[in-house]
């Protein structure tokens, strides 16, 4: 575990950059890491994804997986891979601040 | 702002790019290839299927329809292989495993081979395989790239990693 300031407050990050704490997580918090992961600007498809996981995970405990967010996110698999190349579930995971999802699909 | 959040300077040896080969035309022989290349777009590595035999059938149009679990000549299936011979077990078997599967959340084989192909994973079968079963390129999934030889095949996985399966 190790600690970021992420928009001048202090958060908690394990290993691989996923927040430790999802109730830390701000919105100024998701522009400042998607910046760092190549996205200069998130769009509103980008904060659509951003907060349908977030929903998720606050429901069922996880993030959801890449085709549970292409059926129901409104955002389509070729969609979710041209906003967070580097793999949607796990990329929009960290950016919208909550566990990697745990689904192998 | 803070280091630890890029993965790359976490981990500098990850996989970056694979390319899976996919040989057998059972389930058991198809899933794991097909899990295996959309887990790895998922984890943003670049990712390649080459369907070469019976793997064919996972990317045949009608065929992709009708892929079953062998129930012979697997004792991981804990069943004599003369009960496993009878008529209908294999069906018995497919039904039984993608019932579990649907439960998982586990795609049926059009499916997920087509959100493979909207990953954006390439998807290519052999041409010596294509040549042999007398196949032509309509008798497969329009997400099929190309039909490649052996040696497009290798120049297309440069720089990655192969899994034969």
């Amino acid at each position: 575990m190790s600690t970021a300031t992420m928009a001048g407050v202090e958060v908690r990050l394990n290993e691989e950059g996923f927040f430790e704490d999802p109730t830390q997580w701000t919105e100024d918090m998701a522009v400042e890491m998607a910046k760092a992961d190549g996205i200069d600007t998130l769009t509103d498809q980008h904060w659509t994804v951003i907060k349908f996981m977030r929903k998720e995970f606050f429901e069922k405990g996880t993030g959801p997986t890449v085709r549970v967010l292409g059926k129901t996110s409104g955002v389509s698999v070729k969609d979710l891979y041209a906003l967070f190349p580097k793999g949607p579930a796990k990329m929009a995971a960290r950016i919208a601040g909550i566990p990697k999802p745990k689904g192998c699909i | 702002m803070n280091d630890t959040i890029n993965p790359e300077k976490i981990n500098p040896e990850k996989i970056k790019k694979v390319s899976i080969i996919i040989s057998k035309g059972s389930l058991e022989g198809v899933y794991p290839g097909l899990i295996m290349a959309n887990g790895a777009r998922a984890e943003g590595m670049e990712a390649n299927l080459f369907f070469t035999f019976f793997g064919l059938d996972a990317i045949h149009r009608k065929r992709m329809q009708r892929i079953k679990v062998a129930t012979v000549g697997n004792p991981a299936m804990h069943m004599p292989t003369l009960l496993g011979g009878l008529p209908g077990m294999s069906a018995l078997a497919t039904r039984m495993m993608n019932k579990t599967m649907d439960k998982l959340d586990i795609p049926p084989i059009p499916e997920f081979m087509e959100m493979i192909a909207d990953t954006g994973c390439g998807i290519y079968a052999c041409k010596a395989s294509v040549d042999m079963f007398g196949f032509t390129s309509d008798d497969f999934i329009e997400q099929l790239d190309d039909i490649l030889t052996v040696g497009d095949f290798y120049d297309l996985a440069a720089g990655g990693q192969i899994i034969f399966t």
